[in-house]
């Protein structure tokens, strides 16, 4: 039975992805057109090249091109483009990155600096198990590494490998100052079931240091309203999320968050106004839209035909990065429940956080198929993971099976 | 810092995927032994690459594209390799345009390329951006008589073969022989031929002047020469021509063609030839047989069918032919005794043929436009 389920799955990717392929014609062949006139601005450079940013990649660049060959200088090159890529969510800065890595990128143990750049590059490609073997070999070269031990700990946590993170965290400790030390062990216990202590911790370390940069007090923020969100209070995480919307900068993260967490309040309308401006983001989009089909606003219809085009174009390519938010995309706003379980239970081979196993269990719920999300209940046993709304559809899903 | 930025960076990688990564598209289509193609690419990838915003400020027009598009063409050319039967098969750009993708706009280039042989396995090696961003891809459509493929290129498959499925000769022959149909269709020379041939078909010429036939076996049997002569007679050059055992140049057939059908509707008007039309429509059948073979040859002929091909063109031509024949015939018939189709049709009809004829005739010696048949 397991098997042909399986096999049914990967026909049905299959099917899908042939089918995307089909479009090609509809999608490639649009309608080129000749413009009319030469001042038409076709597109919009993200850096302008008179931008300080761009100046110093230009020099980089010119440096690594005499000397392709210097390290320090293709490391600094790779760095300033994830920061970008980071930035302004473009993966494109990602491939500049490998390329400036180029000489050292098929060798098997590259010196540290570059190990931990090309795990980090390695991970955004979802590459988990390249970049882990990558970090390994850094921290065993170089054991004080505190970057190369921080990245172990994020993807650890991906993989909901928790004692992997745990041994992360306790290296952190000896190398890094109390917020981070804090920040890592408090991430992951309040994953796994201790949401309360975690909390506690957490917002004591970010009360001794009131001058943390505003990047980290909006993660900090973030994971405080989580960790209150996963004890069920939900006044808590409210003034957590609106204590780190009111800092001084822009977090997609922070938006998806909270944007989510007022959806499940069935608040939708204050969600508009949150991402309003933030319609070229795919996932921030996706908020919006589903806001936007809660409320019945005109402008849904739109919003989803640009998700679909945008999914459409990354099944072309053959990407796997976006299958939890396909998965949400096609089970909240096309209905389409089967493709969405399909993208959830592949996704869950990847990626196994809680944002993941929610939408696999709502997927296979929608579907009547408890088995099809085996894996996410046996990982909410394990770990512990508190949330009450994802402990009672584990609940609704488990009771399809009597 | 870094610890918690790592963390920080980690949990946003999910959402850091926010654009399309770089792809370009590139439709590719083989027909005998010529390809033909269009290549999308992004503008920002080959702003990066070669620089398009030449004001610098940060927007890219339509006039700055413009300005690059032999560069763009160098550089892109240069980064894919079409191969066939173990030689190149070199490419060269045309028309160029503009399209918006769902992640921005992109330059659309045509190109064209001719391979020794016809192309039974194409290798493809894409090196686009490779050494700039590997992260990129080539998304390939190969579209192949009535098969389309599709392959994604990127540095670990940069180079791929893709066997085009041998297309039965059934297939070719219905495929050439709808040609010949669509030819005859779309030829209003060889049609305006035909017609002053068989407009004074359901006539015959006594006494001095046009009178209308008696019996329909003797309008049928007058068309069925006319044709049947016609035919032997374009098939015997159109084979000679497509077989490459002579060969004229097309201008003098092409204003042959016309003098004929010139010819052919002054001689209603003015008879000198009338009892023996299928020998003239022999004589100009060898002519016009020479224009259906330069339409082959635009076609691209298989080396491995080519007898399929000549004979599936062939008939698509006779089928073409009866069609207008069949519908022509029986109204003409009705018609034959009325004066309004011996003088509108049959004497108006055949001047305005050689008017359009004599038009064409002009067009062709002198190479100039006058009108577009």
């Amino acid at each position: 039975m397991r098997t042909f389920r399986t096999f049914t799955i990967g026909t049905v990717t299959d099917l899908l992805r042939a089918l995307a392929l089909a479009s090609f014609a509809v999608a490639a062949c649009a309608a080129p057109y000749v413009p009319t006139d030469d001042a038409t601005v076709l597109e919009r450079l993200p850096v302008r090249p008179g931008d300080p940013v761009a100046r110093e990649l230009r020099q980089l660049r010119a440096e690594l091109t005499a000397n392709p060959r210097k390290r320090d200088t293709a490391v600094r090159l790779a760095e300033r483009y994830f920061a970008l890529a980071s930035a302004e969510g473009d993966p494109r800065y990602v491939g500049y990155a490998q390329a400036a890595l180029k000489p050292w990128w098929d060798l098997p143990v590259p010196p540290p600096d570059v190990l931990v750049m090309r795990a980090i590059l390695k991970q955004y490609s979802h590459d988990f198990s390249g970049a882990l073997r990558d970090l390994e070999a850094a921290v065993r070269e170089d054991p004080e590494n505190a970057r190369a031990w921080s990245w172990r700990a994020a993807i650890h946590m991906v993989q909901a490998d928790y004692e992997g993170a745990r041994e992360d965290c306790l290296a952190l400790q000896k190398l890094e100052s109390e917020l981070y030390a804090v920040g890592c062990t408090a991430y992951l216990d309040g994953t796994t079931g201790k949401a309360a202590a975690a909390h506690r911790a957490l917002s004591a370390a970010l009360a001794r240091n009131p001058n943390a940069p505003s990047e980290v007090t909006v993660w900090v923020l973030t994971r405080l309203a989580e960790m209150s969100l996963r004890q069920g209070d939900v006044k808590q995480a409210e003034e957590h999320f609106r204590a780190a919307y009111f800092e001084p900068i822009n977090d997609q993260f922070l938006l998806a968050a909270y944007a989510d967490f007022l959806l499940d309040q069935g608040r939708p309308e204050e969600v508009l106004p949150l991402l309003v401006d933030w319609v070229k983001s795919d996932i921030l989009l996706l908020r919006l839209a589903l806001a936007e089909q809660a409320l019945k606003a005109p402008k849904a219809r739109e919003h989803i035909e640009t998700l679909r085009s945008r999914f459409d174009a990354a099944a072309l390519r053959g990407d796997k990065l976006h299958q939890q938010e396909e998965a949400r995309f096609n089970l909240t706003l096309l209905g389409n429940k089967e493709k969405a379980l399909a993208l959830a239970r592949e996704n869950w081979k990847l990626q196994r956080e809680p944002r993941d196993a929610r939408i696999l269990l709502e997927a296979a719920l929608a579907m009547k198929d408890p088995a099809a999300a085996q894996e996410a209940l046996g990982w909410l046993e394990r770990s512990g993971y508190e949330e009450p709304g994802l402990r009672r559809t584990a609940k609704e899903l488990k009771a399809l099976k009597r | 810092m870094r610890t918690l930025l790592a963390l920080l960076l980690l949990l946003a990688a999910a959402l850091a995927h926010a654009h399309k990564p770089s792809d370009s598209y590139l439709a590719v289509r083989v027909e005998g032994s010529n390809l033909s193609g269009q290549w999308d690419i992004a503008l920002r990838d080959l702003d990066f690459a070669i620089g398009l915003d030449d004001s610098g400020d940060g927007n890219i027009t339509w006039g700055e594209v413009k300005a690059h598009h032999a560069d763009i063409a160098a550089y892109a050319l240069a980064r894919l390799k079409l191969r066939s039967g173990g030689a190149d098969c070199p490419a060269r750009s045309g028309e160029f345009l503009v399209d918006d993708h769902s992640d921005g706009a992109y330059s659309v280039m045509r190109f064209a390329a001719t391979c020794l042989d016809e192309v039974t396995t194409l290798e493809i090696s894409y090196t686009l951006f490779a050494d700039l961003d590997p992260q990129h891809r080539g998304l390939l459509r190969l579209e192949h008589g009535t098969g389309t493929r599709t392959a994604i290129f990127g540095p670990e498959r940069a180079t791929q073969s893709f066997e085009l499925a041998k297309i039965s000769a059934l297939t070719q022959f219905v495929d050439y022989g709808r040609e010949g149909v669509w030819h005859i269709w779309i030829g209003f020379d060889h049609i305006l031929f035909l017609l002053s041939l068989l407009l004074p078909a359901v006539l015959v010429f006594e006494g001095g002047r046009w009178q209308a036939v008696a019996r329909f076996p003797t309008a049928f049997w007058d068309v069925f020469k006319i044709v049947t002569s016609f035919t032997v007679a374009h098939s015997i050059t159109l084979s000679l021509a497509a077989l490459g055992a002579i060969s004229l140049p097309s201008r003098l057939v092409e204003s042959a063609i016309a003098t004929s059908v010139v010819l052919a509707a002054l001689n209603n008007v003015f008879p000198v030839v009338h009892g023996r039309r299928w020998m003239v429509a022999f004589a100009f059948g060898l002519i016009h047989g020479f224009g259906f073979a330069s339409v082959l040859r635009d076609l691209g002929l298989p080396q491995g069918a080519l007898l399929i091909a000549l004979v599936g063109f062939n008939l698509g031509v006779e089928v073409g032919q009866l069609a207008i024949v069949s519908a022509f015939l029986p109204v003409a018939y009705a018609l034959r005794a009325s004066w309004f189709y011996r003088r509108l049709v049959f004497v108006g009809g055949s001047i305005a043929i050689a008017a359009v004829a004599g038009i064409w005739l002009v067009e062709r010696a002198f190479n100039m436009k006058i009108i577009t048949p």
